[in-house]
């Protein structure tokens, strides 16, 4: 990996970075209450009067929360606690109803892990190993709405008590670059385990951004905290940004504040936050509402056993057993989605054809990655309820078995996409199939070469550009339904 | 025909059952009190009807014969920091007035459920802050007893369960509910001449009882006698899964289980109770308190809790830590007072209000537990008191290996005079130096009467058992109260 | 340790509890009283001793991931949850506007 260092008037400057990653746990109810979880109700539908922090009201733990942080602390390789508690982060904020979150600083459910990433997706092996501080569970706040009245904010409770995992990086990241692989590699691996939807445009996942510079060598500078920042572009904006803008105060012989800021994705810069400037000391304690949290080992080997196979693991055993290329593999095993749709189609066509996966999987890679998506892109009034694993499969086995040719396959594929046909109806009724019958070609060829006696005169003195005039008659002749391979095979057989 | 409010809970429940008198019979006499005695104001608002409504159904269930509950056709006060549906709940602060809840605490739920009524809404010390029920938003409570001495002067009636102790001697109801989180039950009921118990921690459900410290408070059950409380208390408890601290436990009957018989039980006096320039007349009432247990077949020993003198500050501690937490929800965005002053922002908001809507002993408590929690305090304050309240469980625990209840005074003086001890907030404390060390380690604990003092005032005699032995210390309790023979009861002056 | 005015000014602020020069001059003795009461809590010898951190042994259970379970602990109570809202908008909560 190539350093990246900012020019500054006085040097180069290493930027550091730590990224706190917000990941709302995946579950129907909140984390201390049974209100729901699901997102763009209408305000304060899935606020439970416990959420609203009414009188009297008292916390009690949703376990499935606690067993998703688990298995994602699993799946970094993180040591998990089997004793933990959680504390009360105290400040007053208008989305904070209770005045305090229920967090967990003194004793977090799961402690040091880490995530190897990948800055080239063509070498997905060479990778720099990011460490993980920790993971803790915690509340999300309520939203604040500023646009809705000309003198009030307006607060909708929904989100408040939704379980977040906190996953705080240790400060090792020093690109913009390296930030967003990082991002990009937790979201896919919260996806796999099912944690985490990692829908950044709902706000399922947000990251805190914290980046200081220093000369390379030196001692980390003061960082900044950028908060709320929800595309991997924004991350590397902010950084950017930030970084930028530290060098030059400092160059300018000022000093960078601790501070919490707020990125504006208009501007692409950020701002200090002036709400929360007097909110450092949260005098967090043990929540007194709540006990240790205590986990046994039956708990523990059920979150184990339900871990599916990671992405690193699945990339190797891409390359390794169905031999696919490391950059497929890279591709193929970066979103659940895709490895989904991959294993389903490459599961179906092996059966359809009769061989192993690891026989069709490069064909089937092929497909999935480029051929297909190259297709569905220009199919303008495809549905995606066409789009089934039965019918990729048929059309790669087709295509395998030597029944239609590339453009064939295309184009049957067009016609799935917008009708939800058969394929091999299609290829049938739309004459959408190749003809590998060699006495018929054979025929046809035969005729071919009587017709242009004189051009296998020429060819036959030499002239080799000549085989593909014979190809392309040929085929014309069969109106272009003539499988290529054989076509060839016989022309050759027959020029001598 | 009986006065039927000077009846207890057991007899109440008896006559009802039996026809010699209707609920509704019941609710109006009680309801007459209640309206006679405003001058004490014990309760912050009566419900009338409710105690009517809830009797007329216990009526019905009788005249088809159904089981009638626990608390059968019993009206009771409910203490103003358990959540009402429907019924205005202050926790006796301004902050809260006018605060409808839509919803039930568990406990007042299991109450009404057990067929009791409600007369109405008890007085308390604010945010149950307070020892004296001097820090009410609706005044003082006062007691029904008054000195010997002619001089009229108005009595504590202890707090924070105030409105509960002085409605319960003064016959304004025979039962209430009461909250302890370091004494608010034991000391009321000890300055009143009635009996009290705080259960061991986790036994009533926290849930829809307006939080003051989550780690100590207990609510329980303030009546004339120790049955009444068995009684009661059956009814409070039960595992609430709304509440991660609650006991997941049955309820144990304990008022089959009474027996005042202390054959081969031992009771343990803890040397460190007895503190200098005691109050002779406390030290006189314990002594007696140690014959009659011994007089019910007890063996008394000797016993150590050496970290005794240190469960108060740990307490001013702890509890007001919690408190500045659990208090942080008043901030006037969705109940409550909401006070903001022209062109207010909302962090201005928030400061006005808890101005306005929190009394001086709130302000002060929630400033220590502020402070303690703050940047570099929170280990020299907050870590060390936890520690040392560990060290003060422990000694209890060491305790049992010795004896099966702890005999001592509930406090270390009768009721003191309104307004003596409000400008010295340390000496208010000093009230609940006995009954501090049970709730930090989270035993149960009650107050029985013991007698009158020189000057006519009720004292207290405090049991304290091991955890989950409500039994042992109802029934020792059962032993102390048939041998005291306590019958005193205050002059119903303000009639 | 002892406060001094400026340190209660601040413990106020934090709380969120205005207070005046006079007042923040009343408790400054007052909250010295309680506090150096409080210290004796230092002469404990707490070696090897563990904060409490249960008061009842007892751990802590879970609740199964269920939507409104319970309709006191679920959601879908948005009128119960406004009934006592000074200033209740649109089914929002309205406070005065704040500027992030």
């Amino acid at each position: 990996m190539s350093e990246y260092r900012i020019q500054g008037a006085t040097g180069e400057w290493e930027v550091v970075i730590g990224l706190e990653v917000h990941a709302q746990v995946t579950s129907k109810a909140k984390l201390f209450s049974g209100a729901a979880t699901a997102f763009g109700a209408e305000p304060n539908t899935q606020v439970s009067l416990v959420d609203a922090a009414m009188p009297g009201m008292l916390p009690v733990p949703n376990r499935e929360c606690i067993r998703q942080a688990v298995r994602t602390g699993m799946a970094i390789d993180a040591q998990i606690n089997k004793w933990s508690r959680f504390d009360r982060k105290n400040y007053f904020y208008a989305d904070l109803p209770q005045g305090y979150q229920i967090s967990q600083l003194y004793h977090p459910l799961v402690g040091e892990g880490y995530l190897d990433v990948s800055l080239d997706d063509k070498d997905p092996e060479n990778t720099k190993r990011i460490g993980v501080e920790r993971i803790h569970v915690e509340q999300d706040a309520g939203k604040l709405m500023h646009d809705q009245h000309p003198t009030m904010s307006y607060v909708d409770l929904n989100r408040s008590g939704v379980a977040l995992m906190e996953i705080v990086s240790k400060p090792d990241m020093r690109s913009p670059a390296e930030a967003g692989a990082y991002v990009r590699k937790l979201r896919s691996i919260l996806r796999y385990v099912g944690s985490c939807d990692g829908n950044m445009e709902e706000g399922s996942m947000r990251a805190d951004v914290n980046v200081s510079v220093r000369k390379p060598g030196d001692e980390f500078g003061t960082r900044t905290e950028t908060k709320n920042v929800n595309s991997v572009r924004f991350v590397m904006q902010v950084i950017e940004y930030e970084a930028n803008r530290q060098v030059d105060v400092i160059e300018n012989g000022g000093t960078v504040d601790q501070e919490t800021r707020l990125f504006d994705p208009d501007t692409g810069t950020t701002r200090t936050m002036r709400s929360k400037e007097d909110a450092h000391d949260y005098r967090y304690f043990p929540d007194p509402d709540l006990l240790p949290l205590e986990l046994d080992d039956a708990f523990l080997a059920d979150c184990r056993e339900s871990l599916p196979e990671l992405p690193d693991a699945k990339r190797h055993r891409y390359e390794n057993e169905l031999g696919l290329t490391a950059y497929n593999a890279g591709q193929l095993t970066a979103d659940v989605d895709v490895y989904q749709r991959y294993e389903a189609i490459l599961a179906a066509t092996a059966a359809k054809v009769g061989k192993s996966e690891s026989d069709v999987a490069t064909q089937v890679a092929n497909w999935v990655l480029s051929v297909a998506p190259g297709v569905k892109n220009a199919t303008e009034d495809a549905d995606e309820a066409n789009d089934t694993t039965a019918a990729n499969a048929g059309i790669i086995a087709l295509s395998a078995a030597g029944t239609v040719s590339g453009g064939q396959a295309k184009e049957i594929y067009e016609i799935v996409l917008k009708t939800g046909r058969e394929p091999e109806e299609i290829a049938e009724t739309e004459g959408l199939k190749q003809n590998s019958d060699t006495g018929a070609i054979e025929a046809v060829v035969d005729e071919v070469l009587a017709n242009n006696a004189d051009k296998v005169e020429e060819y036959r003195g030499g002239k080799d550009k000549l085989f593909g005039f014979f190809v392309g008659q040929t085929m014309k002749a069969m109106k272009g339904q003539g499988n290529p391979a054989v076509v060839n095979e016989i022309l050759k057989a027959k020029l001598g | 025909m009986t006065e039927l409010t000077e009846l207890t809970v057991a007899a109440i429940r008896k006559g009802v059952a039996g026809g010699d008198f209707t609920a509704v019979e019941v609710a109006e006499a009680f309801n007459a009190n209640v309206a006679a005695a405003s001058e004490l104001n014990a309760f912050i608002v009566a419900t009338p009807e409710k105690a009517v409504e809830a009797a007329q159904a216990v009526d019905a269930k009788r005249a088809k014969g159904e089981d009638l509950g626990k608390m059968g056709g019993v009206p009771i006060g409910m203490k103003d920091l358990f959540a009402t549906n429907g019924v205005q709940t202050t926790a006796a602060s301004h902050m809260l007035e006018g605060f409808v809840p839509q919803y039930e605490s568990t406990v007042s739920q299991k109450l009404w459920d057990a067929g009791a009524g409600m007369l109405g809404k008890l007085n308390l010390d604010q945010f149950a802050m307070g020892s004296s029920n001097e820090t009410s938003y609706f005044g003082n409570v006062i007691s029904p007893w008054r000195r010997k001495d002619g001089g009229n002067a108005d009595l504590a009636p202890g707090g924070s369960s105030g409105g509960s102790s002085s409605a319960v001697s003064a016959r304004l109801c025979p039962a209430a509910t009461g909250t302890d989180t370091g004494g608010s039950i034991r000391q009321p009921a000890a300055f009143t001449g009635i009996t009290g118990i705080k259960p061991t921690y986790g036994r009533c459900s926290r849930w829809g009882v307006v939080a003051f410290a989550s780690s100590l408070d207990q609510a329980g059950p303030m009546a004339r006698d120790v049955t009444d409380c068995a009684i009661m208390l059956e009814a409070m408890a039960g595992f609430d899964p709304k509440d991660s601290t609650s006991l997941d436990m049955p309820v144990p009957e304990w008022e089959a289980g009474l027996n005042p018989d202390m054959k081969g039980k031992k009771v343990g006096i803890p040397r460190e109770y007895r503190m200098d320039g005691m109050d002779p007349e406390i030290l006189k009432s314990w002594d007696d308190g140690i014959a009659w247990l011994k007089d019910a077949g007890a063996e008394v020993v000797d016993i150590s809790l050496p970290h005794t003198k240190y469960a108060l500050p740990a307490y001013y501690i702890i509890a007001p830590a919690e408190a500045s937490s659990n208090l942080a929800r008043y901030d006037g965005v969705r109940y409550g007072l909401r006070d903001l002053p022209e062109g207010a922002g909302l962090q201005d908001m928030y400061a006005a209000t808890r101005a306005d809507g929190f009394g001086p002993e709130v302000k002060r408590r929630i400033m220590i537990g502020t402070y303690v929690l703050s940047a570099g305090f929170y280990d020299a304050y907050y870590n060390q008191a936890q520690k040392v309240r560990a060290l003060i469980a422990r000694d209890f625990e060491q305790a049992w290996s010795q004896c099966d209840v702890i005999l001592a005074p509930t406090c270390p003086s009768a009721a003191f005079a309104l307004g003596d001890k409000t400008s010295d907030p340390l000496s208010m404390y000093l009230n609940d130096v006995f009954a501090v060390p049970a709730s930090l380690a989270g035993l149960p604990a009650m107050s029985v009467p013991a007698g009158l003092n020189s000057e006519g005032l009720p004292l207290g005699l405090q049991i304290i058992g091991k955890a989950f032995d409500e039994q042992g210390v109802l029934n020792a309790g059962l032993a102390i109260e048939q041998r005291a023979g306590f019958t005193a009861k205050p002059e119903a002056w303000w009639k | 340790m002892s406060v001094d005015k400026a340190t209660v000014a601040k413990i106020a602020s934090l709380a969120r509890i205005r207070m005046d020069d006079a007042a923040c001059d009343a408790m400054v003795p007052e909250l010295n009283q309680i506090l150096g009461w409080v210290e004796q809590l230092g002469e404990v010898d707490v070696t090897g001793v563990e904060p409490m951190t249960a008061v009842i042994p007892n751990t802590l259970r879970l609740r199964d991931d269920v939507v409104d379970a319970d309709p006191l602990t679920g959601g879908g109570v948005r009128d119960k949850v406004l009934a006592n809202a000074p200033a209740p908008e649109h089914g929002f909560f309205g406070v005065p506007k704040v500027i992030e």
